[in-house]
C-alpha cells in the first residue's frame, strides 16, 4: 500500500514539475520524425532541471500573494454557491463574501461600495466605460478625447467608436510622456462626452496629473475615465479628490487573481452607462452575469492587502528601482530612461540601450523574464507605439527594455539582473559595427545609408 | 505578566520565521521572512495592551496562513530560480 502511494505521488510530482507527460511525448515524436537532424530549435518550455528565470515583468502580471490564495480557496472548495441565489445558505454566504470584497475594493480607492461593478478585468472595464458612456449620451454629445499612449483596449474601443460615427481626438504627449493640460483644455468642446487618460502608463511608468485633469473635466462638465490598472494599490488613489467619474481596476496587477477586475462608476453626479453585457440585471444592470465569487473574494483580499502594504511596498520599490538605475547607468554609457524622471511610478523602468537591439538583448538575458514594450504588443516586430508617441528615435525605440519591480523582488534579483544586463550589453556592443563607428567619433546621424 | 508576554511575542516571532523558511518558492520565502522581521521591528514600541493583543492575533493568523501556504507550495513544487542556485553555491 505504501509502495503504491510512493510511486503514485512520485508520478504526480514528476508530472506537475516541468513538462507534463503527453506534451513531452509529442515533442519527442516530432523530433524523431526529423531523421538524423539535430534539434536546432529547443522546446520553449523549461527543461526539468533547468533553473527558472527571475521574474522582473511585474507590469505584465503579478504573482498571487499567498494571502490572496488563502482567501480564495475556501470558495473554490466548499462555499461554491451562486451569490445571486437568494433562497439558500450557499447563496447567502457567497453573496456576503462578494459584498465584503466589494467594500475592500471600494476602500482602496476611496469610493462607496455601491459604486463598484465587478468585471472580467480592466479590458472589459475600459470597453464598458468608453462604449457605454459614448453610446448613452450619443444624442447630444459626439466627441471623445484620449491620448496616444493609452492601452490597446482603450485605443481599439475608440477606433470602434469612430466607426460608429463618433469623433475621437488622440492627444499627443510631450517628450516626457505627460500630456499638456493646456492642449487638453483647448481640445475639449461643448459636445465632448468623455475624456479617457490612464493614471500610470504600463510601458514607461509615467504618472499623469490626474487630479488636475479631473478638476478640469468637472469644470467643463465632461466625464473623466481613467485606466488605473497599473496605479491602484501602488500609489494612493482617491476618486473623490481626483474628481474621477469612471475608473478601471485590474485584479492581476495587484497580486490578485487573473480574470477579475472592477469598474468604479460615480453615483453623485450619476454617470449613466449603456451596458455591454445584457441579461439578468446583476451588478445594478450594468454587467449581467454571475459574479465569480472566488475571484471577487481574491480581488478584495488583494485590495485590502495592497492598502495595508502600500507605503511599505512603495518605499522598497523606490529603493530597489534607484539601485537598478544607478548601477546600470554608472557602468554603461548611452542609456536613456524613457518617461519623466519625477512624475512616475518607480517600479516600472523603461531603459533604451543605444546601439543594441532590444530583442537580442532580451534573448541574451534569458535568465531574467523581461519584456520590451507591453505584453500585448510583444508579438509584433514593430517598436512600441508608446515610445513612438513620446518621440523616441526609431533606433532607441527598438532597443528598449522594461524592468518591472514589485512586492516580491529581492535585492539579489536586482543585482543579478543588473550584472547580467551590463555584461550582455557590453558583449553586444563589442559585436556592433555601429558602436565601433561611434567609438571612432563618427556621427551616426550624418551617415547616408543608401548610395545611388 | 510583562515578562511572559515578551517571551510569548519572541516565541511567536521565532515560529513565524521558522515556518516562513519552509516556503519552496524563492519569492514567497524571502518576502515572508522580510515582512515578518520588518513588521515585528516596526511594532517594537507599541505599549497599549489592546493593540498588542490585536497584533498578536494577526501574527497567529499569519502563522496559520503561512503553514497552509507552505503545504500548498510543496504540493505544486517546481524548479528553483537562477538566484537560488548561486545562494546554494555560496553556502
Amino acid at each position: 500500500m505504501n509502495m503504491m502511494n510512493r510511486t503514485l505521488s512520485r508520478k504526480l510530482l514528476r508530472s506537475m514539475c516541468g513538462i507534463s507527460n503527453p506534451r513531452l511525448s509529442f515533442a519527442q515524436s516530432a523530433v524523431n520524425t526529423v531523421q538524423g537532424q539535430k534539434e536546432l530549435i529547443k522546446s520553449r518550455e523549461l527543461e526539468k532541471d533547468e533553473l527558472r528565470p527571475l521574474y522582473m515583468d511585474f507590469q505584465a502580471t503579478t504573482p498571487m500573494d499567498p494571502r490572496v490564495l488563502d482567501a480564495m480557496l475556501p470558495f473554490q472548495v466548499n462555499y461554491y454557491g451562486n451569490p445571486h441565489s437568494r433562497t439558500h445558505a450557499y447563496g447567502w454566504e457567497s453573496e456576503s463574501a462578494v459584498e465584503k470584497a466589494r467594500k475592500q475594493v471600494a476602500d482602496l480607492i476611496g469610493a462607496d461600495p455601491r459604486e463598484i461593478v465587478f468585471t472580467s478585468g480592466a479590458t472589459e472595464s475600459n470597453n464598458m466605460s468608453i462604449k457605454g458612456v459614448a453610446r448613452f449620451y450619443k444624442a447630444k454629445k459626439n466627441h471623445i478625447i484620449t491620448t496616444q499612449t493609452e492601452h490597446k483596449c482603450v485605443l481599439d474601443s475608440c477606433r470602434i467608436m469612430e466607426a460608429e460615427g463618433f469623433d475621437v481626438t488622440y492627444l499627443p504627449v510631450k517628450n516626457n510622456g505627460l500630456i499638456d493640460l493646456k492642449q487638453l483644455e483647448e481640445t475639449i468642446r461643448p459636445d465632448t462626452s468623455l475624456v479617457s487618460i490612464m493614471t500610470v502608463n504600463n510601458e514607461i511608468g509615467v504618472k499623469q496629473p490626474i487630479k488636475e485633469i479631473g478638476h478640469l473635466c468637472r469644470s467643463k462638465n465632461v466625464f473623466f475615465h481613467t485606466d488605473a490598472a497599473q496605479a491602484v494599490g501602488k500609489i494612493p488613489v482617491n476618486v473623490n479628490d481626483w474628481k474621477v467619474d469612471l475608473m478601471s481596476i485590474s485584479g492581476h496587477k495587484i497580486y490578485g487573481p487573473k480574470g477579475v477586475g472592477a469598474l468604479y462608476v460615480k453615483r453623485r453626479p450619476r454617470v449613466r452607462i449603456e451596458p455591454l453585457l445584457n441579461g439578468g440585471g446583476q451588478e445594478r444592470g450594468l454587467r449581467s452575469g454571475t459574479v465569480p465569487t472566488p475571484l471577487a473574494v481574491g480581488f478584495g483580499a488583494a485590495c485590502e492587502i495592497a492598502q495595508q502594504e502600500l507605503e511599505y511596498d512603495y518605499k522598497r520599490v523606490t529603493v530597489l528601482a534607484n539601485r537598478l538605475v544607478q548601477k546600470i547607468m554608472s557602468e554603461i554609457p548611452d542609456v536613456v530612461m524613457n518617461g519623466d524622471p519625477d512624475q512616475r511610478y518607480p517600479g516600472c523602468i523603461n531603459l533604451s540601450f543605444a546601439y543594441v537591439e532590444g530583442e537580442s538583448l532580451l534573448m541574451a538575458l534569458k535568465d531574467v523574464a523581461l519584456s520590451s514594450g507591453s505584453a500585448c504588443t510583444s508579438a509584433s516586430l514593430e517598436p512600441s507605439y508608446v515610445l513612438r508617441a513620446i518621440g523616441a528615435d526609431e533606433d532607441l525605440a527598438h532597443s528598449s527594455i522594461r524592468f518591472g519591480i514589485g512586492r516580491f523582488t529581492t535585492e539579489e534579483e536586482v543585482d543579478f539582473t543588473v550584472e547580467k544586463c551590463i555584461q550582455q550589453v557590453k558583449r553586444l556592443r563589442e559585436m556592433s559595427p555601429l558602436w565601433e563607428m561611434v567609438q571612432e567619433g563618427i556621427d551616426i546621424k550624418s551617415i547616408k545609408w543608401t548610395q545611388h | 505578566m510583562a515578562a511572559s508576554s515578551r517571551e510569548h511575542v519572541l516565541s511567536l516571532y521565532r515560529l513565524l520565521l521558522k515556518e516562513s523558511k519552509k516556503f519552496p518558492s524563492y519569492n514567497y520565502r524571502t518576502y515572508a521572512l522580510r515582512r515578518v522581521r520588518d513588521a515585528f521591528r516596526e511594532n517594537r514600541t507599541v505599549e497599549d495592551p489592546k493593540d498588542v493583543e490585536e497584533l498578536l492575533r494577526r501574527a497567529r493568523d499569519s502563522l496559520a496562513l503561512i503553514q497552509r501556504q507552505v503545504c500548498i507550495g510543496k504540493m505544486f513544487e517546481t524548479q528553483k530560480t537562477v538566484v537560488e542556485q548561486e545562494e546554494q553555491k555560496s553556502d
